[in-house]
């Protein structure tokens, strides 16, 4: 028996830079660096555990779209341990949006071929945590989403889901979509042998005609949703900072009267 | 008036706060059509009646408990093409989010999730958005299709509005993708009798300052003299010191309450992305240079063991 699971990743730009709007309302990507979404980190950390608690023979894909620089974050999950990688990149993927991003995964996850599809539970850019599920309904494969444990047995996936109102056990059948979030388990960092493996491992890369989608239906062209505007949101103006000096409490207290919270 | 199809998020007929406020938004761009469905549907039209809703569509099955998300979109899908609407809103709870992506992309439709506000345009609903750790808004449209948006609670002031609220049956054939994913068992939450997190109106959370689970205790007793539900951030989490459903920030909630009070919190970019929302921001922590101060708008420097329980008392002697 043989496993192919194939993670999705995504390149975000670091949130502790300097995030901003291009002139088109795309996200700017040229100003601030990017690295591996930390919440993939830990679909790369399930799908290896995954493989490390099976007997049968598991093949561990990482998937990306995106710009050149996106290589980095499929590089970081090489690293980690995944086999090998592909690499969806066009220039008319500029602008795409979740749902021209789920059309380009479940196309690339099929020709890739798969049994499993492991994502994060949201890009820590976008953070809608749509995409998952998106893939799985295009794909016409049972989601096991937004997943704090996860397991493989028997042609069969199990997990835990907590939600706002109840925890609850999931199962499903192969193939399937999983998603986990940073409940799931802490993610492992490369080692220098990792590190060193990730160069000799495969990368291919794939273009738009490779997978039998035309320009139209992605890009800023192609997405669903306008952006109207963006704005920055006005820095918030100086607030009051008052030092204790054993008093501190009641002053707050006064404070908050003050703005009838109290 | 063109119709508003407004998802109903209640458990077991008790509708949550969230649908109400939708209820709310839905009225500037239409009338709104509930669709309630699973156990107790049939139980939360007086409520919605009282919100503006026109019509309630409910459906029981025990698929909507026994199957994960699919059926409620099968069900989605069926309410659209009884009405064609003139948008569907959901509440943006991890499902709500999960449910509405699946519906749009079905109905060959343009998504927008985590709207924070809703206003009619001349080419259809335009939402609000609050991006980059709320350092951005951006105003966006759906230019494809019906427009199905998710909306954040506390993003309106639940208003009543009496409206006809007459309940109609829908009919729902299930799709075979449906019965995918088996739900084997379900554990509710325990109550804390706390208001829930992403709904309160206060929010008092605690972080690395509190220094160990029983400190927590401190924050519980602020968070009860006020009525707020309590938070914490990823390194109290973390930790251990307190559960994971209470985690605001980007991996964990994202809350948007009248007024945050963060306890011994730092203020990392990953808590702000989830509380900068707030609409009035009080801080309490050792290190004047936290970078939580910047945001505050009001701030005490000092020992939050000394300050916290000075202020409940103060808050339990003004309550009287």
């Amino acid at each position: 028996m043989s496993l192919r699971i194939v993670v999705t990743v995504k390149y975000v730009p670091d949130a502790t830079g300097d995030r901003h709007f291009a002139d088109d309302l795309t996200v700017d990507r040229d100003d601030v660096d990017g690295l591996l979404s930390e919440l993939d980190e830990y679909a790369v950390e399930q799908a290896l555990q995954i493989s490390e608690n099976s007997d049968d023979d598991v093949e561990i894909t990482v998937l990306t779209v995106g710009p050149e620089d996106a290589k980095d974050a499929l590089r970081k999950a090489l690293s980690m341990g995944a086999d090998k990688a592909i690499h969806v990149e066009d220039d008319d993927l500029h602008g795409t949006d979740a749902m021209g991003t789920s059309l380009v995964l479940a196309k690339a996850i099929e020709k890739a071929g798969f049994d499993l599809v492991v994502s994060g539970m949201a890009s820590t850019d976008g953070t809608a945590g749509i995409v998952p599920a998106l893939v799985a309904e295009r794909l016409g494969v049972p989601q096991v989403t937004l997943l704090s444990q996860v397991a493989v047995e028997g042609g069969a996936v199990t997990g835990r889901r907590d939600g706002d109102t109840a925890s609850e056990q999931l199962q499903a059948s192969l193939p399937a979509v999983v998603s986990v979030t940073d409940q799931s388990g802490e993610a492992r960092y490369p080692s220098f042998k990792g590190i060193m493996a990730a160069k000799k491992k495969p990368v291919e890369s794939w273009d738009l005609s490779d997978l039998g989608i035309e320009a139209e239906e992605v890009g800023l062209e192609g997405a669903w949703t306008t952006v109207e505007a963006a704005a920055e949101r006005p820095a918030r103006t100086a607030g009051t900072i008052v030092k204790d000096e054993g008093e501190g409490g009641k002053q707050l207290a006064e404070y908050l009267a003050g703005q009838k919270f109290i | 008036m063109a119709e508003v199809l407004v998802y109903v998020d209640h458990v077991d007929g008790a509708v949550r706060k969230p649908t109400l406020e939708l209820l709310t938004l839905a009225r500037r761009i239409g009338d709104p059509v509930a669709v309630a469905l699973g156990n107790g549907a049939g139980e939360t039209a007086s409520v919605l009646a009282e919100h503006g809703a026109v019509k309630v569509y409910t459906h029981e099955a025990a698929e909507y408990a026994d199957y994960l998300v699919v059926p409620k979109v099968d069900a989605l899908q069926a309410a659209v093409t009884a009405v064609s609407p003139a948008a569907v809103l959901v509440p943006s709870s991890a499902e709500g989010k999960e449910i509405a992506a699946r519906l749009a992309l079905r109905i060959k439709s343009g998504i927008i999730t985590d709207a924070v506000d809703l206003e009619a345009g001349e080419n259809g609903p335009v939402a609000t958005q609050s991006v980059f750790a709320a350092s951005f808004t951006t105003k966006t449209r759906v230019s494809t299709g019906t427009p199905v948006i998710t909306v954040k609670p506390n993003s309106a002031a639940v208003e009543a509005a009496a409206a006809a609220g007459a309940v109609e049956a829908l009919t729902v054939s299930f799709s075979e993708a449906a019965t995918g994913t088996k739900v084997t068992s379900r554990t509710p939450r325990e109550s804390t009798g706390r208001p829930e997190l992403t709904e309160a109106a206060i929010v008092v959370s605690g972080g690395r300052g509190v220094n160990g689970a029983e400190n927590f205790a401190v924050i519980e007793a602020l968070a009860d003299s006020l009525g707020a539900a309590v938070g914490a951030s990823r390194a109290a989490v973390d930790a251990g010191w307190y559960p994971h459903s209470n985690q605001v920030g980007q991996t964990g909630k994202s809350v948007s309450p009248q007024l945050y009070i963060a306890n011994g919190i730092s203020g990392a970019i990953q808590h702000r992305a989830g509380m900068q929302t707030s609409k009035t921001i009080v801080a309490v922590n050792k290190d004047a240079e936290a970078p939580i101060f910047d945001l505050v708008d009001y701030g005490v420097v000092g020992d939050l063991f000394d300050v916290v329980p000075q202020l409940t008392e103060e808050v339990k002697t003004r309550k009287g």
